[in-house]
């Protein structure tokens, strides 16, 4: 599958976990796609540079460079939008009021602990907004590729990258799979490919059960 | 006019070698651009600046990387500046990598008295690594010190003669919390008008914090900030 098809994908799945009212916060990546594909839902975005109802890409007329998203990119604002400043956008963040952060992940372990900010051996000199919105949202949806570029897979058994804190994913929303994490472990709950289980398993770095079972 | 009213070259005077500024923007969005290029032809030495992401390559904070100023960085985001990373890994510039909330609220301790603060944001990571853990309601949390800067570097989009400041949209981000946590409070702005003109509701930083107005050698053009004649 062409990797935009499935990026697309993934947006589309990820947008049906999403419900009317719910405030959220859209990482950079497969996360900027979902506001395309939300249908008649209507969400509040919080960008973590200090807004909350983010709207879209404004005509290039309208292009101001003091209202950006938190990937930079110019934006517009909802009826009903604030501004705040940094500080009160993380109390947002880390108070546990936003109800859902969607954002990409380089791993995810089988009980949802995150690595998304550092590869080891590369520089490490960007963490950005990532690990309040890990230790501070009520629900974290990862979207991600099954597998990385060389690939890995992005679900495995133990991060070998560095954590993102103590906070866990809910859910992993990948172009094969939807999967649920618990302290039981990894649930696979719906297969969105015609992989079988078993050319899933062979692509998937944890072990998972469906239906009751392991895989 | 107003008190507050200085010459972007009276900057010399207030700056001191080994400094600690704070310098707003998020991106290039909320940036002091004219202090900054002052900044740059003062030859000031062993600096720190705390600031989200040091700008971009050759814009913004980016401009001091080449001029050997800096001592340190303490900021959220640097992957993204080329030239940050790439005196960080000659050994020429310290970095302090902070996640965005915890910097923004250790500045805003710095600003309200408050010495310091537990936060459960980047418990168990490297981030924390040295860093005292405590334990509330069955959570591990890090504790993380306030920052308090020498000189803080804003831009606000209008100031009234009293420096009462007002942000254009999101170019908000850590200028009024940056407003609050210095000793000395310096601000650019495009614009000033007289007291009575902003609204009471919308003034988002008020006279109390800032001590200095610098007017803008930039115009916002097509949405973006030039130098006229440029």
């Amino acid at each position: 599958m062409l990797s935009q098809e499935a990026r697309i994908k993934i947006a589309k799945r990820v947008a049906e976990e999403l419900s009317d009212g719910d405030i959220v916060n859209l990482g950079v990546g497969i996360p900027t796609l979902i506001p395309d594909y939300l249908g008649d839902k209507k969400v509040h975005l919080q960008s973590e540079n200090g807004l909350l109802g983010m709207g879209p890409t404004p005509d290039e007329k309208d292009i101001n460079m003091d209202l950006i998203s938190a990937s930079k990119h110019p934006i517009s604002m909802e009826p009903g939008a604030s501004l705040f400043d940094s500080s009160d956008s993380f109390v947002m963040i880390r108070g546990g009021h936003i109800d859902v952060a969607v954002m990409g992940a380089l791993q995810v372990d089988q009980y949802g602990e995150i690595a998304n900010w550092a590869i080891p051996g590369k520089n490490i000199l960007g963490v950005g907004g990532a690990m309040d919105l890990v230790a501070g949202a009520k629900k974290i949806i990862i979207a991600s590729m099954h597998q990385a570029k060389d690939g890995t897979p992005k679900l495995v058994e133990k991060l070998t990258f560095p954590t993102s804190g103590n906070g866990r994913a809910n859910i992993l929303v990948t172009e094969h799979a939807v999967f649920k994490f618990s302290d039981q472990g990894t649930e696979l709950v719906e297969q969105l490919s015609d992989l079988s289980l078993e050319q899933l398993k062979e692509i998937t770095g944890a072990p998972f059960t469906y239906q009751g079972a392991l895989v | 006019m107003t008190d507050k009213l200085i010459n972007k070259n009276d900057l010399s005077k207030l700056i001191n070698d080994g400094d600690t500024l704070l310098v707003g923007g998020f991106g290039l969005s909320g940036t002091p651009f004219t202090l900054i290029d002052v900044l740059a032809t003062l030859g000031k030495k062993n600096l720190t600046v705390v600031s989200n992401n040091l700008g971009e390559k050759d814009k913004g904070l980016g401009i001091l990387l080449h001029k050997g100023c800096l001592k340190k960085a303490i900021g959220s985001y640097f992957t993204s500046n080329r030239d940050a990373v790439y005196e960080w890994s000659k050994g020429n510039l310290e970095i302090e990598l902070v996640p965005q909330g915890t910097l923004a609220e250790r500045i805003r301790c710095g600003g309200a008295g408050i010495a310091g603060f537990y936060t459960k944001t980047a418990a168990g990571t490297k981030l924390a690594e040295g860093k005292e853990e405590r334990e509330f309601d069955g959570e591990t949390h890090v504790f993380e010190r306030a920052i308090k800067g020498d000189v803080s570097l804003i831009k606000a989009w209008k100031a009234d003669t009293l420096g009462n400041l007002i942000y254009d949209h999101t170019g908000r981000n850590f200028n009024p919390v940056m407003a609050t946590a210095s000793k000395i409070v310096i601000a650019e702005v495009d614009e000033i008008v007289e007291v009575g003109e902003l609204s009471p509701y919308e003034i988002t930083t008020p006279h109390v914090y800032v001590d200095y107005l610098v007017l803008s050698d930039y115009k916002k053009i097509g949405g973006k900030y030039v130098v006229p004649g440029s």
